[in-house]
């Protein structure tokens, strides 16, 4: 193994319209698609890619670099480079939980060439941008030459590296409804320096009913086999009357509903620990973001 | 393994080349174009020695497929200077000593070109924050952002003349 070169022989290709790249995926065996590189490469690097023939490019395909807001919300092209999103004043102050996670990930130089897709698509249970996403009741777009099908966020994810997407199939949008009502959002992060990938990240999205939570949603990176939506935790939250001791019970609710590993960024024990902490900062962060007292 | 012929401009010439789709674009940059100022670090996108600049935003390049790169306008830490002058964070890094073994120092200064492109005016939080995945192993960072600094305030002063 080096890092030097890449080892692999493949065929390049660079489809310039999505037809065109759906219809190679039919076609062609052992294709992988390359958007920013920042996962693929590194991994063909570490030669940890072992079935691929072809790299599509998929940078020649404008439609996917795009973002269109609605009414209902924001639809971004899985190809939108993280940088593009992060500096987007709208998407800031619609989805601040999603702006925040992406400014935390990686270098600027890395950024720049990232794309949010990729972030779902190398499905790491660490990825920083699955979370908001998740919590805001997102949805993936997901196309081949056989159709378009729309999956949520939240059920996306099968294992380490394992997504529900068909070897002909590849995602092509991300929407994002627009969160109604007095909204609060928080996304944090716990990582050795600031550029570094998590050893443990939360997402919080609430919305408030007066003195209670009205709606609330819930999400863990780097605690599970794949990004974790904590449902039912969340679900449990709905209706109750907001107070610093809810903060703490929720928090001990969910270090104690998780089951993470040891791993070489940092350990179960520490993982679960810190975890209570989190949640309660990050659910009153939230709550104070949404205007209750 | 397929070959194919791309188009760069490379410090302002245009450059045509043959490449294998395997090859990066740091490679080509040092070992066919002999722009050895942009090193080799880590090659997995981890340390920014290997920074350059695609028009105004700053990419590593040890990530780029040379031929995902065609049609490029890449800037490389000798195409900053013009006619032999420096440019005013070139100029910092060297009035402040913000270089010790200057390994790091093409892509810290790369770095600090975009950040300045983008924010001309940026505080100390804003250039840590930038440069933070630019490594420098001396741990020489002070000098670094307070050359940034130095360089920003130097070219708001041009600007205001």
């Amino acid at each position: 193994m080096n890092t030097k070169h890449i080892m692999k022989e493949y065929d390049y290709l660079k489809p310039s319209g999505l037809d065109e790249a759906l219809q190679i995926l039919s076609e062609k065996e052992k294709v992988k698609i390359y958007a920013g590189g920042t996962d693929l490469i590194v991994k063909l690097k570490m030669e940890t890619v072992p079935d691929m023939d072809y790299m599509m490019d998929i940078n020649g395909i404008e439609e996917l670099k795009q973002v269109e807001y609605t009414d209902e919300g924001v639809r971004i092209g899985a190809n939108r480079k993280l940088w593009d999103i992060e500096t987007d004043q709208r998407m800031t102050s619609l989805f601040p939980a999603l702006t925040d996670a992406v400014k935390a990930m990686a270098a600027i130089s890395v950024r720049n060439l990232a794309s949010i897709g990729g972030n779902f698509c190398n499905a790491s249970p660490v990825a920083d941008a699955v979370g908001p996403v998740m919590c805001y009741g997102g949805t993936l777009e997901i196309a081949s030459a056989r159709g378009v099908r729309k999956v949520p966020a939240k059920d996306f994810f099968l294992a380490p590296g394992v997504t529900v997407l068909e070897k002909d199939e590849m995602l092509t949008g991300i929407f994002i409804p627009t969160p109604k009502g007095d909204v609060g959002h928080a996304f944090t992060k716990m990582a050795r320096t600031k550029s570094d990938i998590a050893k443990l990240s939360l997402c919080v999205a609430l919305a408030r009913d007066g003195g209670r939570i009205g709606h609330i949603a819930m999400s863990m990176g780097a605690v599970a086999a794949r990004p974790l939506f904590l449902e039912e935790i969340s679900a449990g939250l709905a209706g109750k009357e907001m107070s610093e001791s809810l903060a703490m019970e929720t928090g001990e609710a969910v270090s104690g509903f998780l089951q993470p590993i040891d791993d070489n960024r940092t350990t179960a024990v520490y993982r679960k620990d810190v975890t209570k902490t989190m949640v309660a900062d990050a659910l009153a962060l939230a709550w104070a973001r949404s205007g209750g007292a | 393994m397929s070959k194919h012929t791309i188009n760069l401009t490379v410090n302002g010439k245009r450059r045509t080349l043959d490449v294998q789709s395997n090859e990066l674009l740091i490679d080509v940059l040092r070992d066919r174009l002999y722009l050895t100022g942009t090193k080799y670090g880590c090659g997995i996108a981890e340390c920014g020695a290997c920074t350059v600049l695609h028009g105004d935003r700053s990419v590593m390049s040890c990530l780029v497929p040379a031929v995902a790169a065609d049609g490029w306008e890449i800037t490389t830490s000798e195409g900053l200077a013009k006619d032999g002058e420096l440019t005013p964070v070139q100029e910092s890094f060297v009035n402040l000593g913000a270089i010790q073994c200057g390994f790091c120092t093409p892509g810290m200064v790369v770095t600090s070109t975009a950040l300045l492109r983008e924010n001309p005016d940026p505080d100390e939080a804003y250039v840590k924050d930038y440069l933070r995945g630019n490594f420098c192993r001396c741990t020489g960072y002070v000098a670094i952002v307070q050359a940034v600094l130095d360089a920003a305030g130097k070219m708001k002063g041009a600007a205001a003349t």
